[in-house]
Formats: structure tokens, C-alpha cells, sequence
């Protein structure tokens, strides 16, 4: 029996360095490459000599597919592709092409520049990795090889996340990525056709949420925001050039003008333009109501938002900033921290996830004295606040994407063992069908049962489609029946003349003849005549004919009549069938044999 | 498998295709070439045209001042231009179940179609064909819309009229079928039915075929179309490029083994080579600028313009022209210019990488940017007040009926100063004009036209090889202009299948198979037997379960046991139920192993008697006879029911059962 074998190198019961290996119909697809942001030794990376101590992987790996340009989704690429050793396709859409290189490379800095890390990836392998890459559009059927076909869909989360279906003969598995069933601010909700995967592996970050808590999470974080202007403090937001900014810039520019607020807001350089660019141009995967508008007034200009100089950190009164990097390591961010930080008015947003040694990882621990370069303390007295924004589906929305695909079993990644737990449970429930959560290295079996595609021949099929009447009666099923020829890989079904003639055989026909003594006191003719009225009454639903030439014929099967030369009422049926009647001849010569009921006329 | 033809216009096809139970439109063109027969709608009131000599017949006995006004010759129609429609006679069109778009410009008697016959179906577009095509069709209801004319003209409809009147309108055909512009609402309500598909995405239809569009590289999101089902390919090409301008380059490959290949859509100018028209539009250009002179350029307002704009942006600074002002003038200029900027998925290979950067994929951003092209609704307004000459005017529409062009030929025809340079290849430039002459002003004609040509045609269809080609008649004959050119037709082998307005093609199909599923469970209950080397055989019975056009076998149910009844007595008597008909036989029973076979069973006293054909076995303690022949063999056996069916089932042994 064909079985489709899942195994999570990472992602598996955790949040983190996503990289889930499929083997599915003789092909191996690895599905995302990620980083864990919680470590920083070898468990960064997923490990990779789970698929071969031998390092290449390319013999391995029929293609690598990513879905989204977060870094615990694309982190570990450069160093599964260039260190250890990947030359196959790498598949992702254009808006994560376009963006995941720059991300990498943000990352790169932080790790090799900053913390001083060696045994890392560089530049030129994020360039060479992403030469790899194959891009791929929403729903275009790509077919990686002969057998192994892949299919994007609309995922939401980011810009250019995307779910894909992948497909191997009549087998199927679709991996989510992180998604987002709700449309949000900037990005439409994820969407896919009935395709009824035999597995459907999905996210589970929120598996216990019920309701979205993005728009609960969005009012907080404006709440706070207005709050500390409205009593002249300012507000930091440290972020990465590209994903979260945008929506937080959409989210406070809207807000500006709904309210009518007039202190500034400020986006550090190097980042504006040239990011909110990669939006502009990809207006196409933003939702619905972005993409109408866009000619009259594309949402990534913004009206509220202007470019940031330093001498404007030291201006009085409220502002609010966003400025890189996102983990308050170094550069803009850090420099405006270090002049706010003083102030309790003051407050600084995380709004994403930092790596331990960072001053963001440091403050959100509660740490309120940071020792500075030059043995100087700094006092932390502004508020800290943490805010997660990504976009993920809720319980109800993971149960409605189950109910759009109906997949024949489910598998569930990314997300908490204990909350998988309860998620496992409710879809196992609801749906009645079985829901896997492997750890890490662990692998999840599921044993398909395709159907097997064959030819058949339209003769057939038609005289068939005939025999049952124009409309299909439930309660007589058509019955067909045919000769299968196997040669090579095509199989052909079709009738057994034509199967006979196909292959250049010749039939050979098989005959019985059988002589039953009767005793009947008739001539011959109406002893035939006599045979006739009894079968008629008999057998039903068959066709029996009473030929001139002196012969019964039911079906195929020949009955004749003769006297013997002593007793003319002792006769001799002679009844001739071939193989093909052989259950009627059987029949018929066992029933003659009894005689004819006296009765008949 | 039948083709319905409702469009006489190669270029602008409307196609139906009848393939399996689905009834599929290939494209909607709108021939617009009709509104040539018409008066120009000018913006603002043009005395000269308002001045024109009505028309009456020569001996005075028709008179239709009113409707038709004569110009340097010619009679026009003074009313709203009208448009030839695809045929709506030839079959009923509400039984169509989809309409397949090509391409933008190929979609534009859409709302005609999908609005006023009971049409049902779905629309399937790529996205950029879906938005552009909006933007086009928004344009010319815009121009429409923004002059009303009071009157329609309908007097010189009638037959016995229009046979009076001169050429060309005499030859105009189904002239009462013509008809008036859509509104914006139908035009909202037609696109709302369209169904967005991307290029290699495979839609089913109903079951039975599946539709996928590739990329065709004429222009941003065009397509053609592959309609299949597993054993059956029809490939529709319609206006496919293989120059490489700005979009995806044509998917050639996936269009192979195709038992029928509808072909549309080549190049309008076979003579006329793409890259010298651009030369030509270029110098021909800076010559006027430089003479002081003022450049008009009757556009469409998506497409051509997009690598014109380009050819410019290259060329204004080594032409010494930066300083010159380039004006587009559409009512959905701006939009145009906004939305090819965002369909990085949809262009060549150079352009996407762009967007990587990121930076706006056409060079025009950079232009509207340093202020060197600009872009206008329309004439009133703003551009009125920033107008400065001399300047190069981009605005439609091409055919010089409609639209701000209008304005832009009243106002700078009398001037020998000033050029006319005409690209888009849809309308005689000479007919164009007609309206206008006397005209001072000079004219060029460099029409581009990316649409593959006879020789780039030819070769796609060797690589490809389809086993029939059904195409426009024009194609199977050189121009009538160049009818020595045996060089501008299509020459196949078998020749194509041509197709005129109103032909009802019958596609030379022979469908054989069809797929269908065995169900796992009767596909683990098959006996496979091999009968030749490689070639193995199994018998199937199975009930057919049809559902959505598709077909799957499962295994026969077992019938419920019989009911215990009273009439038990007669069970005997009640006729078998055959669940499945015995197998056909083949191959011969060898008479060596069947006596050998004969004897184990117990069956010893056998005489042998040869035949002509075989031999007789006499199984003298039974007296029975066994007939044994190459190709049959005869069981006479009287009175024994049991050794009857033993002796079969030995015979049986021997043979291959199919």
C-alpha cells in the first residue's frame, strides 16, 4: 500500500526553524528552511544529517519549497544550500523572493557583524542561494518533474505567503505555512479549492484561540500608543526594514487620520522608501480593498509619515519613530533608546520577537539597568512594551480551512504540544478523521489508497452508459464488464472482442451439445411449441424465440427436436450452448429434463 | 467536436467550441473597424465638420442630408458610432457554459455577449487581461459618453437605401446588426463574471475538460488557451508574440501534441517589421520636434504605448528632445500607467528582476517622475492650462472617430508643420483620415504590430505539430494587395481548415478513450494474467458510478441472500442470475496434455480419431465426445452433468481467458 511519510526536522510540537521533510509517491520535497530565533548553537538550524550523513543533499531532495519570507521559515536556506550542500529548485512566490534575501542579510549582520559569530553564512551565499530560486505564481500548476506537480494558494499572513498543494499521481499533501483566515489591514484572508489532500498540514500557533486576536492585539497597541502622546511622551517602535513596519505604518497612519492627530510620526532612513517600494509593487497580494484603490492612493504612500533625522530625537513634544533594527542591537534604534530611556513618559514597543543578548531580549526580561560600552549603566525608565502582530489563523479558522480543503487526515506543525493536543482532539471530533503532531525527527505515516487511472475504451463505456437508460438508476447499478490489458505503463480497458483483436489472438470457441430424453405424446412440431410456452413462462427477461426453421432459441442457445424411430413419443431434445451461455445451458438442460408440466397447451 | 465561427475578423476572433457536453467561447472581439463608416465626435463644436454638405442621391430621389454628410468624397454617418458584433444567430448563445479572454484587446464585445442573451456562464481571465481590458473598455464608453449625439441615424440601414449609396458604406455588412456602445454598468456587470486564472492553472470544467491558459507574450497577461480532456487537445492561439518586448515570452512548448490547433491572431502587418516601425516612429518624431513642429500619436492607451514610452525614454536625450514635453491623454492614463507597474509576475524575465531591486519595472515611472511625460484625463481641464508646443500628444482612440485625437486633428491638421504618426495596426490609416482631408499635416505610417508572422508561424507549427489547423480564411491566401505572395499564407500539410464568419466547422476528432478510476478495492481483486511477453490481461466486471463527468468502477456487490421464501421448492426453477458473462477464450487445447490430463482424472478408455480439421476423442466408458479443433472445441455429453462440467473445467485448463 503507497504511504505518504511525514517528518518535521523542525516546527515539530514547537514555534521555530520550520522544515518539514514530505516523501510522497517516490519524490522528497523539503517544505520551508528555517532558524530557530530561540538559540544560538546548532539548534539553530534544523538538523540536516537527519536526511544524509554524507553531506550534499541534492540527491535527496527532488525540490525545497518555502512559503514565507520570515525567517524562521527561509533563515536556515543559505546554510542548507551553500554549507551543506543544496542545487535542486528552491521554490517561493515573487514578493518572498524579493524580500527574503534582504531579511537574510539583515539577520547576517546582526549574527556575524554584531555578536561576532564565525561559521555562519555570508553574503555571496545568500546571492548564490537565491539564484536557486524558481519563482512561483498563485495557482499556476508548476510541475517540478514528470510526476511531482506543486500549486501555490493565497496564504495571507505576509506579503507573498502562500500555501501549497503538493500533488504525485493521485496523491496529495498541502502544507499551510503560517496563514491568516481573517483579512487584516494590508492582506486578504487565505483561501483554497476542495482539493482533498490526503494530508493537510497546518500551523497551529493559536490552536487554542478562539477569535482573532489581532484586531484586539491592534486596538491595544494604538491605545498605548495615543496614550503616551496625548501626555507628551515618545514613543519608540524598533523594527526590521521590511513586513511589520509596513503594517504598522498602515495601522498608525489610518489611525492619524481617523483621529485627527497631529504629532509627527517619523520612519528611520535607509528603510522608507525603498520598502515600502517592495509594497507598491507587489500591490497585487495585498487584500482587496488596497488593490481597488491603489491609482487614486496607493496605501503604502504615506501621508503621516516622514523621514526621520537624527537632530529630530532631541525636538520637544511627542513623536512616535520607527527605526532599525528591530532588536534594539545597535544602529538608529539603539541610539534614540539610549537618549529616551531616561524618561518615564517614554515608552518603547517590541513588536517582534529578540534574540537573546540583545537590549530588546535584555528589557522585555524586566532588566531595568543596562551596562553600556565604557562601563557606563544605563537607566531604563521608559515603559517597555511587547507586542506580537503576526497574522496567524485561530482555532476556528484552522477548523474552516479543514472544511474548504476536507482533507483525508491531518497533520499538525508549528504550535505548542499541549495546545496541539486540544486542537487534535476537536478536528479528530468534528471532522472523524485522523490528526497527527509529530515532534522533531519524528515521523508521521499515512497509508493512501489511490484509485488507479485507466483508459477505457468509449465503446464500451457508451454500450454501458446505454444498458443502465438515459439516467442512473440507484437501485440498478451498471454493471460492465471488460478485459483489462496491462502493457508497459498504460493500462486499457476494453471490451473482450476488441481486447481479443488488440493483442491478435483468436478466439476459441467452446461448445456443449446435450441430448435429453422426454416423453411426450405430441408431434414434434408442437412438442417444440410446447418447449417454447414453457420457457416463456419460466425464465423471464430473457429473449426466447420460436423459429420457423424448427429450432427454440433462448439467448444463444439452440434446442431442437426429434422423435425416436420406435416410439414417436419418446423424444430427443437436442440443446446447444456455447462457453459464454454456459450457465443458462446448464440450467436449461437440468430443467428439460423434468419433463414439461402437463398443463401446457 | 464542432466550431462555430461568429467573427469574420482574424484578429478579433469569436469563436465557439463544442467538446464533450461543455459549449466554450474562445475570446469576444469587437470588429470596431465599422465606426470608419462614421463622422468623427469631436470634443469641443468644429465648425468645419458642422459645415459638411448632407447627402442626396445624384438624381435626387433619396435624401439624407440629415443622417450622411459627404467629405472630400466620402459619405459618413453623422451618429454615434456604432460597432459590428459578433454573429448572435448561429447558435443559441445562452448554452454557453464558459467564455475564455486571450487577451485584453480581444475581449471588448464582452458586455454584448454576456448582458443580452441569457448568458450564464463564467468568464475566465488572467488578471491583467481582466484589469487593462476594464481600463479599455472604461475609455471608450468615456469617449462615447462625454459627446452624446441626440439623433441615430437608421434611415440608411434600409436595404433599398444602403444599395443606392456609395462604396464603402454600400458593402457594409449586416449593418442593422451594428450597435451603439455599452454602459459602464454593463459593462461592471459583464467583468463581474469574470473568473481570475493564472497562466499554467488547470480549471476544471463540469469534469469533462480541463481549460489552462499560457502565456502567449503579445501583451501583459495574454494568453492562449489549452482545452483538453485525457485523450483529447485543442489548442487555441490567439495573437501570440514571439519579439521580446515587455511580457512573459510565449509558452510554446505546452502546446505539443494537440489534435487540433485553432489558430488566430497573427500579425496584421506580415510586411512590416516591428523593430524598423519603431526606428522609423523615433527619427520621424525628432525631425518634426526639431522643425518646431507638434507630434500626434493615436494610441491605445495600454500595450504598444508601454514599449514606446520606452523606445523614448532610451532615445530623448541622444535626440537632444528632454526638454520637449510628452503628453498622454486618456481617461485612464494615469491608471495604465499605475497598473503595468504592478504586474511584475506577468512580464519578461528583465523586468521582474526590476522589481527585486525594488524599482518600477517600465522606465515611464522615471519619466512621470522628472516631469517629461505627463499624463491627462482629458483635454479640458489642467492640461489646457499646461499645454506647451511643440509636444508629442499620445491619445486614442486609433480608429480617429472618438476620443481627444479628435480634437488634437481639428486643431493641428492644417498645419504642414505637424506630424501624424500612426502605430496601432487595427484601421487603415487612409480611411482614418478620410474625415479630415484636406489635410496639411504630414502622415506616417509605421504600424507595429508584435503578432507573429507567416514565417515565425510556420515554424512554431513544425515544432508543435498539431494534427489539424483550423484557421481565418485570409490566412489560406496571400493579401488581395499581394497576391503574388505565396510567402504571406499558411502552407500545411493536410492543408488548414478554414473558417469565415458564420461556418460551422465539424473538428476531425475520433474520440476512443475516456479515463476512468478502478476503485482500490477492485483494483486488489484483479487477477492479471500475462498472455504475451509484458502484456498481461485481466477480466472486470465492475459497476460504473458516474458523477460529475467522472467515471470510477467498483466492485459488483454481492447479491443479498435470497429471502427465505414459502415457494421454496421452486428455487430450482428460478433462471440463474449471471453477475458477470463468462470470458471470451483463446488459444488451443494441445491433445498430448489433454489425454495426460484426461488420465489423471480417471478418464483412460479414449480412442483418438484424426479429423480435417482436429481430432475426435471418444471417451468410450462415458460415451461422450470431445471435438478438439485449433479454434474451438465441442463437448457432446449426454446425461451427465457432473462429468460435462469436469471436462470443461479441463478444458478450460488450457486456455487464456480474456
Amino acid at each position: 500500500m503507497p504511504e505518504i511519510n511525514v517528518t518535521p526536522l523542525g516546527a515539530g510540537q514547537d514555534v521555530g526553524r520550520s522544515c518539514i521533510l514530505v516523501s510522497i509517491g517516490g519524490k522528497n520535497i523539503m517544505l520551508d528552511c528555517g532558524m530557530h530565533m530561540g538559540y544560538n548553537d546548532d539548534r539553530r538550524f534544523p538538523d540536516f544529517s537527519y536526511i544524509t550523513q554524507n553531506g550534499r543533499l541534492t540527491d535527496f531532495l527532488d525540490c525545497v519549497i518555502i512559503s514565507h519570507f520570515h525567517l524562521d521559515h527561509c533563515g536556515a536556506l543559505p546554510y542548507m544550500s551553500e554549507m551543506v550542500g543544496y542545487d535542486g529548485p528552491i521554490y517561493m512566490t515573487h514578493p518572498t523572493k524579493a524580500i527574503c534575501p534582504i531579511l537574510l542579510e539583515d539577520f547576517r549582520k546582526i549574527t556575524v557583524d554584531k555578536k561576532g559569530e564565525t561559521n555562519f553564512f555570508t553574503s555571496q551565499m545568500i546571492k548564490d542561494c537565491m539564484k536557486k530560486v524558481v519563482p512561483l505564481n498563485l495557482h499556476q500548476t508548476v510541475q517540478v518533474d514528470d510526476e511531482l506537480e506543486i500549486k501555490a494558494y493565497y496564504a495571507g499572513h505576509v506579503l507573498g505567503a502562500a500555501m501549497v498543494h503538493i500533488k504525485v499521481g493521485s496523491e496529495s499533501v498541502v502544507y499551510t505555512g503560517d496563514y491568516n483566515m481573517t483579512p487584516d489591514r494590508h492582506l486578504g484572508a487565505a483561501w483554497i479549492d476542495k482539493c482533498r489532500p490526503d494530508i493537510l498540514i497546518s500551523e497551529s500557533t493559536y490552536a487554542t484561540t478562539i477569535r482573532d486576536s489581532k484586531r484586539c492585539r491592534e486596538r491595544d497597541f494604538l491605545k498605548k500608543v495615543h496614550e503616551s502622546i496625548e501626555r507628551g511622551g515618545k514613543v519608540l517602535i524598533p523594527v526590521f526594514a521590511l513586513g511589520r513596519a509596513q503594517e504598522l505604518c498602515i495601522l498608525l497612519e489610518t489611525f492619524w487620520e481617523r483621529m485627527n492627530l497631529k504629532a509627527p510620526i517619523y520612519f528611520s532612513t535607509g528603510l522608507t522608501e525603498k520598502a515600502n517600494h517592495y509594497y507598491k509593487l507587489f500591490i497585487t497580494w495585498t487584500n482587496q480593498k488596497i488593490r481597488k484603490t491603489f491609482v487614486q492612493r496607493n496605501m503604502f504612500e504615506f501621508k503621516h509619515i516622514k523621514a526621520f533625522d537624527r537632530s529630530y530625537a532631541d525636538n520637544p513634544g511627542p513623536m512616535v519613530v520607527f527605526a532599525t533594527p528591530g532588536m534594539l542591537h545597535a544602529g538608529q534604534s539603539l541610539q534614540i533608546f539610549k537618549k529616551w530611556a531616561g524618561n518615564e513618559k517614554n515608552m518603547v514597543i517590541m513588536p517582534g520577537y529578540c534574540v537573546q543578548g540583545t537590549i530588546g531580549h535584555k528589557i522585555l526580561n524586566g532588566q531595568r539597568k543596562l551596562e553600556m560600552e565604557g562601563r557606563a549603566t544605563l537607566d531604563v525608565k521608559l515603559q517597555v512594551e511587547y507586542m506580537s502582530f503576526s497574522a496567524h489563523a485561530d482555532a476556528k479558522g484552522i477548523m474552516q480551512l479543514i472544511r474548504m480543503a476536507e482533507p483525508r487526515n491531518m497533520l499538525l506543525v508549528h504550535g505548542e504540544a499541549a495546545k496541539m493536543e486540544f486542537l487534535k482532539g476537536k478536528i479528530e471530533q468534528e471532522f472523524s478523521i485522523d490528526c497527527y503532531m509529530p515532534a522533531n525527527g519524528e515521523t508521521a505515516t499515512v497509508t493512501t489508497n489511490p484509485s488507479v487511472p485507466v483508459d477505457i475504451s468509449l465503446n464500451l463505456l457508451k454500450r454501458e452508459m446505454a444498458l443502465g437508460g438515459p439516467l442512473p438508476d440507484p437501485k440498478r447499478p451498471r454493471t460492465m464488464h471488460g478485459t483489462l490489458i496491462m502493457k508497459e505503463n498504460s493500462l486499457k480497458l476494453v471490451s473482450s472482442e476488441q481486447a481479443l483483436k488488440e493483442l491478435g489472438l483468436n478466439e476459441h470457441q467452446l461448445r456443449f451439445t446435450c441430448r435429453v430424453q422426454l416423453q411426450d405424446p405430441h408431434s414434434d412440431p408442437d412438442t417444440l411449441h410446447r418447449i417454447y410456452t414453457h420457457l416463456k413462462s419460466v425464465l423471464k427477461g430473457y429473449t426466447i424465440q420460436h423459429l420457423p426453421d424448427g429450432t427454440v432459441m433462448v439467448e444463444s442457445i439452440v434446442i431442437k427436436v426429434s422423435s425416436s424411430a420406435e416410439d414417436s413419443n419418446a423424444k430427443v431434445l437436442l440443446l446447444s450452448w456455447s462457453y459464454q451461455d454456459e450457465d443458462l445451458g446448464s440450467f436449461l438442460s437440468t430443467l428439460l429434463k423434468k419433463g414439461l408440466p402437463s398443463g401446457l397447451c | 467536436m464542432k466550431l462555430y465561427c461568429l467573427s469574420g475578423h482574424p484578429t478579433l476572433p469569436c469563436n465557439v467550441l463544442k467538446f464533450k457536453s461543455t459549449t466554450i467561447m474562445l475570446d469576444c472581439g469587437l470588429d470596431t473597424t465599422s465606426v470608419l463608416n462614421f463622422l468623427p465626435l469631436p470634443l469641443v463644436h468644429s465648425p468645419r465638420l458642422s459645415k459638411l454638405p448632407g447627402w442626396v442621391s445624384k438624381d435626387g430621389t433619396i435624401n439624407l442630408e440629415k443622417e450622411l454628410k459627404e467629405c472630400a468624397g466620402r459619405v459618413f454617418v453623422d451618429s454615434q458610432p456604432e460597432f459590428c458584433l459578433p454573429e448572435r444567430e448561429l447558435l443559441d448563445l445562452s448554452n454557453i457554459d464558459v467564455i475564455l479572454i486571450s487577451n485584453y484587446h480581444c475581449m471588448m464585445a464582452l458586455p454584448y455577449i454576456t448582458e443580452h442573451t441569457g448568458f450564464t456562464g463564467t468568464v475566465y481571465a488572467t488578471e491583467p487581461t481582466l484589469q487593462i481590458g476594464r481600463l479599455l473598455m472604461e475609455e471608450v464608453v468615456n469617449f462615447m459618453e462625454r459627446v452624446p449625439k441626440a439623433q441615430s441615424a437608421t434611415c440608411w440601414k434600409n436595404k433599398e437605401i444602403q444599395r443606392m449609396l456609395p462604396g464603402p458604406l454600400k458593402d457594409a455588412v449586416d449593418v442593422w446588426t451594428w450597435k451603439r456602445c455599452y454602459s459602464m454598468q454593463e459593462v461592471n456587470s459583464a467583468l463581474s463574471k469574470v473568473q481570475l486564472v493564472g497562466y499554467s492553472q488547470k480549471v476544471e470544467l463540469f469534469g469533462a475538460v480541463q481549460i489552462s491558459p499560457l502565456s502567449s507574450g503579445y501583451s501583459l497577461g495574454s494568453s492562449n488557451w489549452i482545452i483538453q480532456s485525457h485523450h483529447e487537445k485543442v489548442s487555441y492561439v490567439s495573437g501570440s508574440s514571439l519579439l521580446t518586448t515587455h511580457p512573459q515570452p510565449m509558452d510554446q512548448s505546452s502546446l505539443k501534441n494537440s489534435d487540433v490547433l485553432i489558430l488566430t491572431g497573427l500579425t496584421q502587418m506580415p510586411t512590416a517589421n516591428p523593430d524598423g516601425m519603431l526606428g522609423e516612429f523615433c527619427s520621424n518624431l525628432a525631425m518634426t520636434i526639431r522643425a518646431g513642429g507638434n507630434v500626434l500619436v493615436p494610441c491605445y492607451s495600454s500595450g504598444v504605448i508601454y514599449d514606446l514610452l520606452e523606445c523614448l525614454y532610451q532615445f530623448i536625450e541622444s535626440a537632444n528632445l528632454g526638454t520637449t514635453p510628452f503628453y498622454f491623454i486618456s481617461p485612464v492614463a494615469n491608471s495604465s500607467l499605475e497598473f503595468s507597474q504592478i504586474f511584475a509576475e506577468w512580464l519578461c524575465h528583465n523586468k521582474q528582476s526590476k522589481v527585486y531591486l525594488p524599482e518600477p519595472p517600465f522606465p515611464h515611472a522615471e519619466l512621470i517622475q522628472t516631469n517629461k511625460l505627463k499624463h491627462y484625463p482629458s483635454i479640458h481641464g489642467d492640461f489646457s492650462s499646461e499645454f506647451r508646443q511643440p509636444c508629442v500628444v499620445f491619445t486614442g482612440h486609433p480608429s480617429l472617430r472618438f476620443g481627444d485625437v479628435v480634437h488634437f486633428m481639428e486643431l493641428w491638421g492644417k498645419s504642414g508643420l505637424n506630424t501624424i504618426i500612426f502605430t496601432e495596426p487595427d484601421f487603415s490609416y487612409l480611411d482614418a483620415l478620410a474625415p479630415y482631408q484636406p489635410l496639411a499635416m504630414k502622415c506616417v505610417y509605421c504600424p507595429i504590430d508584435t503578432r507573429l508572422n507567416f514565417h515565425q508561424v510556420s515554424k512554431l507549427l513544425k515544432e508543435v505539430q498539431p494534427l489539424h489547423v483550423v484557421c481565418p480564411e485570409q490566412y489560406t491566401q496571400p493579401p488581395l494587395t499581394q497576391s503574388h505572395r505565396s510567402d504571406l499564407m499558411l502552407e500545411l500539410q493536410p492543408p488548414p481548415m478554414p473558417y469565415r464568419r458564420c461556418s460551422v466547422l465539424n473538428l476531425p476528432f475520433r474520440r476512443r478513450y475516456e479515463r476512468v478510476y478502478i476503485m482500490p478495492e477492485l483494483a486488489n481483486s484483479l487477477v492479471p494474467s500475462e498472455i504475451k511477453p509484458g502484456i498481461s490481461v485481466a477480466t472486470v466486471s465492475a459497476v460504473v458510478h458516474s458523477k460529475d463527468n467522472k467515471h470510477t468502477l467498483q466492485s459488483v456487490p454481492k447479491p443479498p441472500p435470497v429471502a427465505p421464501s414459502k415457494k421454496r421448492k421452486r428455487v430450482m426453477d428460478e433462471p440463474p442470475v449471471v453477475l458477470a458473462p463468462k470470458p471470451l477464450l483463446s488459444g488451443a487445447v494441445p491433445l498430448e496434455a489433454f489425454l495426460a490430463t484426461l488420465q489423471k482424472h480417471g478418464i483412460t478408455e479414449v480412442k483418438v480419431e484424426e479429423t480435417a480439421d482436429g481430432h475426435i476423442l471418444h471417451l468410450q466408458a462415458e460415451d461422450t465426445l470431445i471435438q478438439l479443433e485449433e479454434d474451438g472445441t465441442h463437448i457432446v455429453c449426454d446425461n451427465n452433468e457432473p462429468l460435462r462440467t469436469t471436462l470443461r473445467d479441463l478444458v478450460l485448463r488450457f486456455l487464456q481467458k480474456l
